[in-house]
């Protein structure tokens, strides 16, 4: 095969400048000393992450995204282990809709569904309740970790499950000893995945929080259409910052290339 | 026991049902019945019937108007990711290690970072005080507006969007038999037709289904528009943001939502069964 020629260098250099420079900019003028959004040249400043710390919304907001997301990419897991097992261990009709029903919210956009959220919280009266909230987490981030489960349980061998079958154990002792091991990578790697997915929701979320249980990226939405300042890009530079730890947490259980670019 | 064998996997997939139906199907159906309900702005929903709003936003030149530029927006963002995004997967499939896993890994990485983030970050780039600006000055191009326009917007989906055109792409790259590229090459076909007659048709499914997913995610963005676009212009997100959260004509919002979503399922199957129906017999 022949190589890249200098033309096509440079035109991935370009496009890989493209991709990381709003999140660069942001990074860097959070360091800013002064009140606009510039890069700061001469001198560094805390001043705006303190500003953070010191944004009791802000904290909050954060504190709601994080246990949303643990609670919720939990819940997802409880929930797509088994049908992730039933659709790849059993043959029955109606297989191949059951996988596309538990698909089927990353088809539909997340405004549609944020609207028919709201009106199902306003109709059983759960407007700001978080376990609500919580339930619509779970159907929107089930499909992320279905997929890694279904990759995973059907890619090892099943003569495994069948010998210990053969040997007499029952079948939930095959399930604890045998399959749940083998899929484990996939379990793990689709709650990480689920719970940055929870993390990251903006467009759905904002129709269906109330003032107290409102996300860490509504909170950040909110303000950036009223204001722009440093304390959002502060604010930013500390999700970017978070949301790398969790993308190390993802490269060492599962392979960050294997889950961005999805399959096995 | 036979019944209860065939009953496993439903029951094993019962929570997962039960979530759906009350999450998804439900709320789903219930507001595909208030887009038909009367909306009055003194006493609100009413139970009677009406298709008003469906005749508003498809006869209204101002709501026509919103949705030629969201679907214009879209088809471009689409368009131009093609541009960047196939040639580029193309470069990095050409690469070798470590650059290769590198590049690719900042290519798709910030999927995972938060739109608010990344549509923050273009609001500083093409702000009134920005490097890009200072950049546009000193190159002579006088004061360029570009925040708050259809270009920052378009430039912000095009950055959030990309990824979904790569990972196609790069897919249908990997499957690909480079002996087949050599054995052109060697019945010295040039690099060009090669590239036309060799490897476009074969990564042309990872194109159409990563264009399809461009379009239809473009069409249905709220934030970069929300962030980038200002307050004056609107797109379908928000307009069925603005129905519902201060008009509160929910019916109207409603039919908007639904319409969108209709749209956006329809170019999906069409576009599916079409890459399917041509490329799976091709493909085998």
């Amino acid at each position: 095969m022949k190589k890249n020629g200098v033309f096509a260098l440079a035109f991935n250099a370009l496009v890989i400048l493209f991709m990381l420079a709003p999140l660069v900019i942001v990074c860097l003028v959070a360091f800013t000393p002064g009140l606009s959004l510039s890069v700061p040249t001469d001198n560094f400043s805390l001043r705006w992450f303190k500003a953070v710390f010191a944004h009791s919304d802000l904290l909050q907001s954060f504190k709601n995204s994080f246990w949303l997301g643990f609670i919720s990419a939990s819940l997802a897991t409880l929930i797509a282990v088994p049908a992730g097992l039933a659709i790849t261990r059993f043959s029955f009709p109606g297989r191949e809709f059951l996988n596309g029903f538990f698909l089927s919210p990353l088809m539909i956009p997340h405004l549609v569904l944020g609207v028919a959220l709201l009106r199902l919280f306003a109709l059983v009266g759960a407007t700001g309740s978080f376990i609500w909230l919580a339930f619509a987490h779970v159907m929107i981030i089930t499909p992320y970790v279905l997929r890694l489960i279904i990759a995973a349980s059907v890619g090892f061998d099943q003569s495994c499950e069948n010998a210990a079958q053969a040997l007499g154990a029952n079948s939930f002792t095959v399930f604890r000893r045998i399959t749940l091991p083998m899929i484990l990578p996939g379990i793990t790697g689709g709650w990480l995945l689920a719970f940055i997915n929870s993390f990251d929701e903006v467009t759905m979320s904002i129709f269906v929080t109330a003032p107290s249980t409102v996300t860490l990226p509504v909170r950040m939405y909110m303000y950036a259409t009223e204001s722009i300042d440093p304390l959002m890009a502060a604010a930013s530079a500390l999700t970017v910052g978070f949301t790398l730890v969790v993308m190390v947490l993802i490269d060492r259980i599962y392979g960050l290339d294997k889950i961005l670019v999805g399959g096995k | 026991m036979t019944s209860l064998s065939r009953l496993r996997p439903w029951i094993l997939s019962s929570p997962g049902i039960f979530l759906f139906f009350c999450m998804l199907v439900l709320p789903l159906v219930l507001t595909a019945v208030l887009s038909f309900n009367v909306f009055d702005h003194v006493t609100g929903i009413k139970n009677q019937l009406t298709l008003e709003h469906y005749v508003t936003v498809l006869t209204d030149s101002y709501y026509n108007g919103i949705f030629w530029r969201t679907l214009w927006i879209s088809a471009l963002t689409a368009l131009l990711c093609l541009l960047i995004g196939v040639p580029e997967a193309y470069i990095l499939s050409r690469m070798s290690n470590p650059w290769k896993s590198i590049f690719l890994l900042v290519l798709l990485a910030p999927l995972l970072v938060s739109v608010v983030v990344r549509s923050f970050g273009w609001s500083i780039l093409l702000g009134p005080q920005s490097v890009l600006h200072n950049l546009f000055a000193a190159l002579g191009v006088g004061p360029i507006k570009l925040l708050y326009t259809e270009s920052a917007v378009i430039i912000a989906l095009v950055h959030v969007m990309l990824p979904f055109m790569v990972i196609p792409v790069w897919t249908s790259l990997q499957k690909l038999d480079p002996e087949v590229q050599n054995a052109a090459l060697s019945l010295s076909a040039p690099p060009l037709t090669t590239m036309r007659r060799i490897i476009l048709p074969q990564i042309m499914p990872g194109i159409l289904s990563g264009s399809l997913i461009v379009f239809g995610l473009s069409a249905s963005s709220f934030v970069i528009p929300g962030l980038l676009g200002g307050r004056r212009l609107k797109v379908v997100a928000t307009i069925v943001y603005d129905e519902y959260m201060h008009e509160l004509n929910w019916p109207f919002g409603a039919a908007v939502a639904l319409i969108l979503l209709t749209v956006n399922l329809l170019i999906m199957v069409t576009y599916n069964r079409m890459v399917e129906g041509r490329y799976k017999k091709s493909i085998g």
